[in-house]
């Protein structure tokens, strides 16, 4: 819903703090999840995670959720989903070339980002990896973090 | 041809009409800037093969590109036969990729889907499909003939380019229904070129079959064939390869030979020979992964070029 997502990048440092300590309790479930099995875990957390992001910010389920770094703007949602925008097509009043009636994500994003102190929206995005489209981008963490931690 | 048609002749489609059998050839662009290491593969074929495929980004690796490499070809005086896969490119690349070909020189275009790119160089690049490989024969088809885009665009002027299909012979057995060739026939197929057929009875079988149809009479089927480099390739061929069957009789007699090189190159002429005497068959499509010069021994050793009027 665009006045939802439009409201969550109003409050993205608000938002980025929640999604902050909620990937640190996503994290800490890691060994339920691992008793568990992810490949079970896969599909039920990827429909409520899809679920909630629907809501709050038009999620495409690219899997590799980039928001905390893009000021709470989804980069999927922007036409030509880039990764690092805008690009050269923004018009002067901010709205996006391909679909004139929508704000440019990417001016959204700066927007939101703006908001939340650090400007981790600075660090280039790497080009996506469309295997993980559809996944469960919690679930990556989780696998990740807790693996990164055990590492060190 | 449409009116506005490049008026260059295309050699492939003279070879056909002339009723020679036709025999083409392949080559896979090096990983490599140096237009060099294409002609030192590709050489060895100028003069033997009635043109040669370019393949594209076969396997999903990354290589020099079709385009690039088939005009090195053409300026060699090879004629090239543009591989195209609908996995690395939309409609709007695919057409341009069509009128650069005929551009460049290419004389015909074999339409493909393209091998996954999770076994390739980028498992996580974007596959792209935005069509398939009889969307694109039928896209290929209206800017040649009809001298415009499929958008309705007029074009200045027209590819003329043979349209190629990929088929796999098979026992036709009687659950065996050939509607994908019958589509790509439909589509635009003016040529058929095959996955390896080593196993000639089966072949015969398949072609009769396709006779029976009627669907060989409409298309120029070249049959895949090529020297084996060994008994042990022959193994690795049968096991990796889809739809690949190479005999036990022939894996033996490559086995027993002292010079398993020559004796393959050797059983790649006969069957060369046995071709020219099936029906349906138009000619044949010479494959061997980084040997193209054994390639051009075998058309040269078969004599079958000296019996062309």
């Amino acid at each position: 819903m665009y006045a939802v997502r439009k409201w969550s990048v109003t409050h993205a440092r608000g938002l980025n703090r929640f999604y902050t300590l909620f990937e640190k309790a996503v994290v800490g479930f890691a060994p339920l999840f691992r008793a568990i099995g992810y490949d079970r875990l896969e599909r039920p957390v990827a429909a409520v995670e899809h679920g909630e992001k629907s809501l709050l910010i038009d999620c495409q389920m690219c899997g590799q959720c980039a928001l905390s770094s893009t000021g709470m703007s989804c980069p999927m949602n922007c036409p030509k989903s880039i990764r690092n925008g805008p690009c050269g097509g923004v018009r002067p009043n901010g709205m996006c070339e391909v679909k004139p009636e929508m704000r440019c994500v990417w001016v959204e994003a700066w927007r939101g980002a703006g908001t939340m102190g650090e400007a981790p929206i600075m660090e280039v995005q790497p080009a996506i990896d469309q295997s993980l489209k559809g996944r469960s981008s919690w679930l990556k963490v989780a696998r990740e973090k807790s693996a990164a931690g055990e590492a060190e | 041809m449409a009116e506005g048609a490049a008026r260059r002749e295309n050699s492939l489609r003279t070879a056909f009409a002339a009723g020679h059998f036709v025999l083409t050839s392949e080559t896979t662009p090096p990983a490599s800037a140096d237009p060099a290491h294409v002609i030192e593969k590709v050489s060895p074929l100028r003069g033997l093969a009635d043109a040669v495929n370019v393949t594209d980004g076969a396997g999903a690796r990354v290589r020099a590109s079709v385009l690039a490499v088939s005009a090195v070809l053409a300026q060699q005086g090879i004629p090239p036969i543009l591989q195209l896969t609908v996995r690395d490119r939309n409609r709007l690349a695919l057409q341009g990729k069509v009128l650069g070909g005929a551009m460049v020189g290419a004389v015909g275009m074999l339409c493909l889907t393209g091998d996954a790119v999770d076994q390739g160089d980028e498992p996580e690049a974007k596959a792209v499909f935005d069509t398939d490989s009889a969307a694109l024969m039928r896209m290929a088809r209206t800017m040649r003939d009809e001298c415009k885009l499929p958008s309705g665009r007029d074009l200045k002027a027209a590819p003329d380019l043979m349209i190629g299909a990929a088929d796999l012979p098979r026992e036709p057995s009687p659950d065996f229904k050939p509607d994908a060739l019958r589509a790509k026939i439909g589509s635009g197929a003016d040529f058929v070129q095959t996955q390896y057929a080593f196993d000639l009875d089966l072949l015969r079988r398949y072609m009769a079959f396709l006779m029976d149809e009627g669907l060989a009479q409409q298309t120029k089927f070249l049959i895949g064939i090529g020297p084996i480099a060994s008994a042990r390739s022959a193994r690795w061929m049968n096991e990796n390869l889809y739809g690949v069957h190479i005999p036990d009789p022939m894996i033996a007699r490559l086995e027993g030979a002292s010079d398993q090189r020559a004796e393959g190159k050797k059983i790649c002429v006969e069957l060369l020979h046995e071709l020219r005497d099936i029906p349906g068959v138009a000619g044949a499509h010479l494959m061997a992964p980084n040997q193209e010069a054994a390639c051009a021994e075998v058309i040269a050793e078969s004599g079958l070029l000296d019996t062309r009027v």
